[in-house]
């Protein structure tokens, strides 16, 4: 009744769900080859926007910027954010500690109006005080982007940090390790999961950013969201089906791939549990506890 | 290298870093946005005027209060917090109502299955958001997927008008939005001990009224985290009702961006998010509640 | 079969020796809550001593005292002769081996042995020596680059053994040592790690919340609740000679008779128990004015059911028999009596063969009794 077998409403619940999530992706990659400027108008199979998206510069260019950022984004993010996700987790009380909670978890969810707007105000208000930043560009774009994603990095190194048995890290203590040593040695590799998935995380959401970049950048730094943004806000553009699929493409093979490997590693593993437990058979005839001599019995 | 000496004295400096970054970057901002709302625009750089001002021994503070006054009266401001509301609304009840089966779906297959399908629901999660509400443009429009589909079938002599309507507007929306309800939701409903819905089977419950009364009210703290993860972010909600929104929508994520970036207003554009932020204190602070708890479950199992 | 004199039991070993670790009035507190109260203990040289009590009493809080994972409120922690109550776990020469292990996943058993000598700065080949010394102790030799999850939960404990063996501590400490092990492996287990233990000679506390598990490895047992150190002696000492109803009713079975004492003298004293219908009469003195409120603890081994009547006297009364639970070499009667107290007694499978008699069953009338030197007086 459970595991397993769904009833048609289940079943049919996650069918009109995944074509839901997938036919708009799919109709984006068809009309990527088709050779019509028109892109919903159908002229013939081609490659031609997949050699003109190669030979715009600004496009081109426009990506560099956005890999850079994000690539710098990321790993500050990971950075912040783990040790926030361990203050999180392990530090339970500590003076304003609601207050950091709710800073960790506020930059999730805030519409990025907001976020991205007032991140500027800063900047503009640092730089009559202090006179930096002198301009608006890679580092400011940077900040807020490593702002953004350092949360996302928090919370899933503080959910795995939460499941993970907390005696192996006084083990380690026990055996004679301090707590920075603890954190290299025993605490950094067990969470190197979470942390990784964080960093791909962060560069994905620093790639896709378009509101708070919108604020954030000045003249001269134009991310790829923010091309694509004034692309299609004109209208289809098939230059832009033709970067999708590409996108589509690259991140959905990695995915795949990951999963794949995850799973594979999960079956070795459970597999090897599962051999491991065997030899607990018990080697002893099992001996009554009572001829042992437990004292005490007349 | 400088990280490991940060971190050696002890718990203070381990908190502070992260601490002083986030109150640096994201707190303060927010007090500026509040002290900038009470200026004026003013044709300078920056276009708004300063709030204190100290002449002859007198620190003069100006507040002006003529934005707020403005938001609270004028009626387009109002209307378009209630239809900013409205949407995130029933974008949130969309999500639940579709995201829910599906979830429940997904944590109720078997292991295998159960990664792949959960794979696939973060798949486009991964892919590029401006590029998925995009992909609505081509399915959307005049000579898009829908409308040819039906021309060709002849169910229609005409195309209909779909694009920049309030049906796309929340058709996308739900599309956008949908993976952010159905993860937390899933990794509620998969903690579910099996055991209590025997039980209740065992007990006369059939299967429906066992959903409703051991299911759904043990998922209540997936259903109310996964809501607020929509709602939040929905209701400043800027690019899907700019790409395929009525222009007769009315969005306050829209208005604070014309605000700054068309009409220059910085000081009014400060005001729109302060007003909008404090309508989502409550919300945020729900969903902060909410995902702890969901995280000390866990701790606990 | 038992003697009063309760000294006579005492290890050897314990006799005129100084205590290698002293807890002296320790305490811990939690806000408002007592985890440990005041708490003083000795604990001697090559003693596997065992801190016996159900969850919560407190137990694993002193333990991780001793470790240092939390620091006593009050109180001193002196381990030959040093001072450590301040000491942070790194520093101590005591080592731990942790409820389900905690054995480091992401290091092979051999890394995990040498993981605590490698934070001593050990030269590498006295390293490999010494993991290869502890792989041989624990006969782990062959699994010594599998990782802890190749591992079967006996070879885990095994492996966390070694490493918390592998510094040579001057203190083991034991959480739960068996606890992960399911029921037949443990009793196994219990004594192969006993036998390691005396081998190596070191120094144990184990804190248990099973009996079987503290009664079987155990020197000495400390019986532990709610925060407080009710009673410490040998296995036999805590179970014949309770000296509260609390450790009484803890370690085995036993019947309580609450009275008022009517007769005290030099070899005896008689007991008003109104839930027996009589008195109780045990052949030895207490120290305790007359008409003191006592209890007497009778152990269900020690009670004779019979179907005839026997002669009136104290220690004895009439019952009718409400359950019996058939337990193989033995069956426990549950008697009621008049006053409606019920009492169990233990009654070997062939008792009523070897009489010549038919066995009691449900709701037949018996007669329960014991031996003068049977119960136990407790005053608190």
């Amino acid at each position: 009744m459970h595991n397993g077998k769904l009833s048609p409403f289940l079943k049919g619940a996650l069918v009109v769900g995944f074509l839901f999530l997938y036919v708009p992706i799919l109709s984006l990659i068809v009309y990527s080859f088709n050779a019509s400027k028109l892109v919903t108008v159908w002229g013939g199979f081609s490659l031609r926007w997949y050699a003109s998206l190669f030979e715009n510069e600004q496009i081109l260019s426009a990506v560099w910027l956005s890999v850079r950022i994000a690539l710098a984004a990321a790993a500050a993010a990971v950075v912040l954010g783990t040790i926030a996700g361990l203050v999180l987790a392990r530090f339970k009380r500590f003076p304003g500690s609601t207050l950091f909670a709710g800073m960790i978890t506020a930059p999730m969810v805030m519409p990025e109006v907001i976020t991205g707007l007032s991140m500027l105000l800063l900047f503009i208000s640092l730089q009559q005080l202090i006179g930096v930043p002198t301009e608006r560009g890679f580092f400011t774009i940077w900040v807020g982007h490593t702002t953004l994603c350092m949360a996302y990095v928090a919370v899933v190194v503080r959910s795995r940090l939460v499941e993970m048995d907390k005696n192996l890290e006084d083990a380690a203590m026990d055996l004679g390790a301090k707590p920075l040593k603890i954190f290299f040695v025993i605490t950094l590799p067990l969470i190197a999961p979470a942390i990784a998935s964080g960093f791909l995380l962060s560069v994905t959401l620093s790639l896709d950013d378009l509101v708070t970049t919108a604020f954030l950048s000045g003249p001269g730094s134009t991310t790829l969201p923010q091309v694509i943004f004034s692309k299609v806000r004109l209208g289809l553009n098939p230059e832009i089906n033709a970067l999708a699929t590409i996108t589509v493409l690259v991140v959905g093979s990695f995915v795949v791939l990951a999963n794949y490997f995850m799973l594979n590693a999960q079956r070795k593993r459970d597999r090897a549990i599962a051999e491991a437990m065997r030899a607990d058979a018990p080697k002893l005839p099992d001996v009554p506890l009572e001829s042992l001599g437990r004292p005490g019995r007349a | 290298m400088s990280l490991l000496r940060k971190l050696s004295p002890g718990r203070g400096s381990v908190i502070a870093v992260p601490y002083l970054w986030l109150t640096l970057f994201f707190l303060v901002p927010f007090l500026i946005v509040l002290k900038i709302s009470f200026a004026e625009q003013d044709i300078a750089i920056p276009p708004f005027t300063a709030l204190t001002e100290y002449a002859d021994g007198y620190l003069n503070v100006k507040l002006n209060l003529s934005n707020f006054l403005y938001i609270f009266t004028d009626e387009f401001y109002f209307d378009t917090y209630l239809s900013s509301l409205k949407v995130a609304l029933f974008t949130t009840i969309g999500c639940l109502l579709l995201g829910y089966p599906i979830a429940y779906a997904i944590a109720r297959t078997d292991p295998a299955r159960r990664n792949v399908l959960l794979m696939l629901v973060m798949l486009p999660f991964w892919t590029s958001f401006l590029l998925r509400v995009y992909a609505w443009m081509g399915i959307l429009n005049e000579t898009g997927l829908i409308n040819s589909f039906l021309m060709s079938t002849g169910l229609i002599d005409e195309p209909l008008h779909l694009f920049h309507t309030d049906f796309s507007l929340y058709i996308v929306m739900l599309y956008a939005y949908l993976p952010f309800m159905i993860l937390p939701l899933y990794s509620n409903l998969v903690k579910l001990d099996l055991r209590l819905l025997e039980a209740a089977a065992d007990l006369g419950a059939r299967p429906m009224k066992a959903f409703f009364t051991i299911t759904l009210p043990l998922s209540k703290n997936g259903i109310i985290a996964g809501s607020m993860l929509v709602f939040i972010p929905a209701v400043g909600e800027f690019v899907i009702p700019e790409l395929v929104g009525s222009s007769e929508t009315l969005m306050i994520g829209k208005v604070l961006w014309n605000e700054f970036f068309d009409n220059n207003n910085w000081p009014m554009a400060s005001a729109v998010a302060a007003v909008m932020a404090l309508i989502l204190i409550v919300p945020t602070a729900l969903f902060h509640r909410f995902e702890t708890r969901e995280l000390e479950g866990k701790n606990h199992a | 079969m038992k003697d009063a004199v309760a000294s006579a039991q005492l290890p050897a070993k314990e006799a005129g020796q100084q205590a290698y670790l002293k807890i002296a009035g320790v305490v811990k507190k939690f806000g408002d809550h007592t985890a440990v109260d005041h708490v003083d203990l000795e604990i001697h040289q090559h003693e596997i001593f065992a801190l016996l009590g159900s969850s919560g009493c407190g137990k694993s809080t002193l333990l991780r005292m001793l470790a240092g994972m939390e620091t006593p409120t009050a109180g001193k922690i002196l381990l030959d002769g040093q001072d450590i109550t301040r000491l942070a776990p790194y520093n101590r020469p005591i080592n731990m081996m942790f409820q389900s292990y905690a054995l480091f996943p992401h290091m092979s058993v051999e890394q995990n042995i040498a993981f605590g000598l490698k934070q001593d700065g050990l030269p590498k080949d006295e390293i490999s020596a010494r993991v290869s010394e502890m792989l041989e102790l624990v006969q782990m030799k062959k699994y010594a680059t599998r990782k802890p999850y190749q591992l079967s939960g006996g070879q885990q404990q095994r492996v966390a053994l070694a490493r918390s063996l592998a510094k040579r501590p001057k203190l083991l400490l034991l959480d739960e040592p068996l606890g992960a092990l399911d029921k037949k492996l443990r009793q196994q287990t219990q004594l192969e790690l006993v036998n390691t233990l005396e081998k190596v000679g070191v120094t144990c506390i184990m804190v248990t919340h099973d009996q079987e598990e503290a009664m079987t490895m155990a020197t000495r047992i400390g019986i532990m609740s709610e925060g407080q150190l009710l009673q410490v002696g040998t296995p036999s000492q805590i179970y014949d000679y309770p000296n509260c109803r609390f450790t009484a009713e803890f370690i085995g079975e036993t019947n309580l008779f609450g009275g008022a004492v009517a007769v005290d003298e030099a070899d005896r004293v008689e007991i008003d128990a109104p839930e027996l219908g009589g008195r109780i009469s045990i052949g030895h003195g207490i120290t305790g004015p007359k008409g003191m409120e006592v209890w007497a603890s009778v152990r269900p081994e020690d009670i004779r059911v019979d179907i005839r009547p026997v002669e009136p006297g104290p220690n004895r009364a009439r019952g009718k028999v409400r359950e019996i639970a058939y337990l193989g070499s033995y069956s426990v009667y549950h008697v009621q009596l008049g006053s409606g107290k019920v009492v169990k007694a233990m009654v070997p499978a062939n008792r009523w063969y070897e009489a010549g008699e038919t066995e009691p069953t449900w709701d037949d009338e018996v007669w329960i009794s014991w031996r003068d030197d049977m119960p136990v007086v407790l005053t608190a």
